[in-house]
């Protein structure tokens, strides 16, 4: 179904016992059809906004409006116009995939023609009509992740929420479940919530990509607009004798300014026009040798670096030895 | 209708995964069959104290087995409800239109449908083995009603204290206090004839009692309304409770605007 109404958030804070705001402040406006990449590390507030916009957890204070539907004022009508696909999929193993169709459409109140050729149709898109007889029990994390998107899908949602669908799945059910948003957001006109902490499926797949850090959103932006707001590329340079480590950083330091890397090699960003030629033609000038040296344009993951401070890998073992450590 | 049918759906479901796990029905069949073939050998003894109200201890203790049996059934509800909330699953149906009173309800059916089993078991084989009905065949199909509504009562218990908890290993550590009910009461031993006052006022005021003795007095009594009435009171208030106790815990385990 097409939506009109996109995702508005206003001032969106959850706090938790104990003061702890997962969410603190955020701000979203997404327009009706987008694919909007709501990207982080673990424990960063991304599956707390998931659960308050789609109203399973009220939120402290602040608004939003899904659908064009309040999410305090009018749960229902909400619930009924979006689809969701929480971080775990959570099938019961006794179940087969169709008759998880069965209960997820009935309660959606679809009737019993309905239910049976909604329920093929999707079985079919998602590749499970094989399948849709086993017991869950018998399925890959693949399967069960495309069984969790079909059951999203059963009421024809017109915004759909997608919390970190692609987790721990193998490269190809990750790609194949990229085209389907996809198709369902270019195609069908479907709003998209997307939460990753891969950086590949953000560039890849979101129009635009929210960057959120302890509950902030720190940056936002069309994945093209975020990198430019980097501007310079990094060079990455590793040493060939690690006796030379001091003095290659410091003729890289007369090109940029040093940036966070791999422990075995140098790595700048660049702040003047110069080229990896240059860089090169200066290390050989000063007798300096490299094993590798390599020159990238800027990722999502140097967006994250230049506003938090660290990167998305990093962040996430941060947030996480924080999580324990509480 | 539209509620009906959503309890309908959960129940359906709740059916489903609990006839799919025989690991969980057989035990929960055959235990108390166990219980009942022991003592029913064991303490027949016990036939012999002036006033024991029948010279069969089959007869009077075959309550005890559909008693056991509601309170497995009670385990099987609470801990798949226990895992849906782990697992997420709750979740998922809260995002459909489902509503609270569907999921509490239907959620009992698997324990409606293993009491139903249970109590046919029982009473087949109570009867294969020789107990005789005072109260002929109605009384067998009371006792059946009545045993199938105790599960359900226990049920609730089950439900609720995966609500509160939502933990299934909280709600198995919790099963031996439900057991605990049942070994205060007149299980063994008519409360008239407990000599050891303390465990006779116990008994006395444990409601399980008055269920047991609303079945026993089927079997070995006749009609009796006054045991009778006591034991479905106490079984449709614990309905009640488990019911009323469960839809405050949703309430707050269901938190979704």
């Amino acid at each position: 179904m097409r939506d009109q109404h996109g995702i508005q958030a206003e001032s969106l804070v959850r706090e938790y016992k104990g003061g702890i705001k997962a969410v603190d402040g955020i701000d979203l406006r997404i327009e009706p059809g987008e694919i909007y990449g709501f990207l982080g590390p673990n424990g960063a507030g991304k599956s707390t906004t998931v659960h308050m916009l789609t109203t399973l957890l009220p939120p402290t204070s602040g608004t939003a409006r899904v659908a064009g539907f309040d999410i305090v004022k009018q749960g229902p009508q909400v619930r009924s116009a979006i689809g969701a696909a929480l971080q775990e999929a959570a099938l019961d193993p006794f179940l087969t995939g169709r008759e998880h169709l069965r209960l997820q459409a009935s309660l959606h109140g679809l009737s019993r023609d309905e239910r049976k050729r909604r329920s093929t149709e999707l079985l079919e898109r998602v590749g499970l009509s094989l399948a849709a007889d086993r017991k869950i029990k018998g399925y890959s994390g693949g399967m069960k992740r495309r069984l969790d998107l079909a059951l999203a899908l059963v009421h024809e949602p017109s915004t759909l929420f997608l919390d970190e669908p692609t987790t721990g799945l193998d490269p190809q059910s990750r790609t194949a479940l990229w085209s389907e948003v996809a198709r369902l957001a270019k195609g069908e006109g479907v709003t998209v919530f997307l939460t990753t902490q891969y950086l590949e499926e953000a560039d890849v797949l979101a129009d635009r990509v929210g960057i959120i850090h302890r509950g902030h959103i720190v940056a936002e932006g069309t994945p093209d607009e975020l990198k430019a707001q980097i501007g310079r590329p990094t060079i990455e340079a590793v040493p060939a004798d690690p006796d030379q480590r001091e003095a290659i950083e410091e003729l890289l330091l007369q090109f940029g300014t040093p940036t966070a890397g791999d422990p075995l090699s140098v790595s700048i960003r660049c702040e003047s026009e110069a080229d990896l030629a240059d860089v090169i033609r200066a290390l050989d000038a000063a007798g300096l040798h490299v094993a590798q040296i390599h020159m990238h344009e800027p990722t999502l993951d140097d967006v994250f670096l230049a506003k938090t401070g660290t990167s998305l890998e990093g962040a996430a073992d941060e947030e996480e030895l924080e999580a324990v450590s509480a | 209708m539209r509620t009906l049918s959503q309890v309908w759906e959960i129940a359906w479901r709740s059916i489903v995964r609990t006839m799919r796990q025989p690991a969980q029905i057989i035990p929960n069949v055959t235990f108390p069959l166990l219980l009942l073939a022991i003592n029913s050998n064991g303490l027949r003894a016990a036939t012999h104290l002036p006033g024991f109200p029948t010279s069969s201890f089959l007869d009077f203790f075959i309550p005890i087995a559909f008693m056991q049996g509601a309170l497995f059934a009670s385990g099987t509800a609470g801990v798949d409800l226990a895992r849906d909330i782990d697992n997420g699953f709750l979740n998922r149906l809260a995002l459909t239109p489902m509503r609270g009173v569907a999921l509490l309800l239907g959620q009992l059916g698997g324990a409606v449908a293993l009491g139903t089993i249970q109590a046919a078991v029982y009473l087949g084989v109570g009867i294969a083995a020789g107990v005789r009905f005072e109260t002929g065949a109605a009384g067998a199909a009371l006792l059946f009603v009545l045993a199938v509504l105790i599960a359900l009562g226990f049920g609730t218990l089950g439900v609720l204290l995966a609500l509160r908890t939502g933990s299934g290993e909280a709600v198995q550590s919790s099963f031996p206090l439900l057991f605990f009910l049942l070994f205060l009461s007149s299980m063994n031993l008519p409360r008239n004839l407990i000599s050891i006052d303390w465990f006779r006022d116990l008994a006395t005021v444990n409601p399980v009692s008055y269920m047991i003795e609303a079945m026993r007095s089927l079997v070995i009594e006749g009609w009796n309304a006054q045991a009778l009435a006591l034991g479905f009171l106490f079984t449709v208030l614990m309905i009640a409770l488990g019911l009323a106790g469960s839809a405050l815990s949703l309430k707050t385990r269901m938190a979704r605007t």
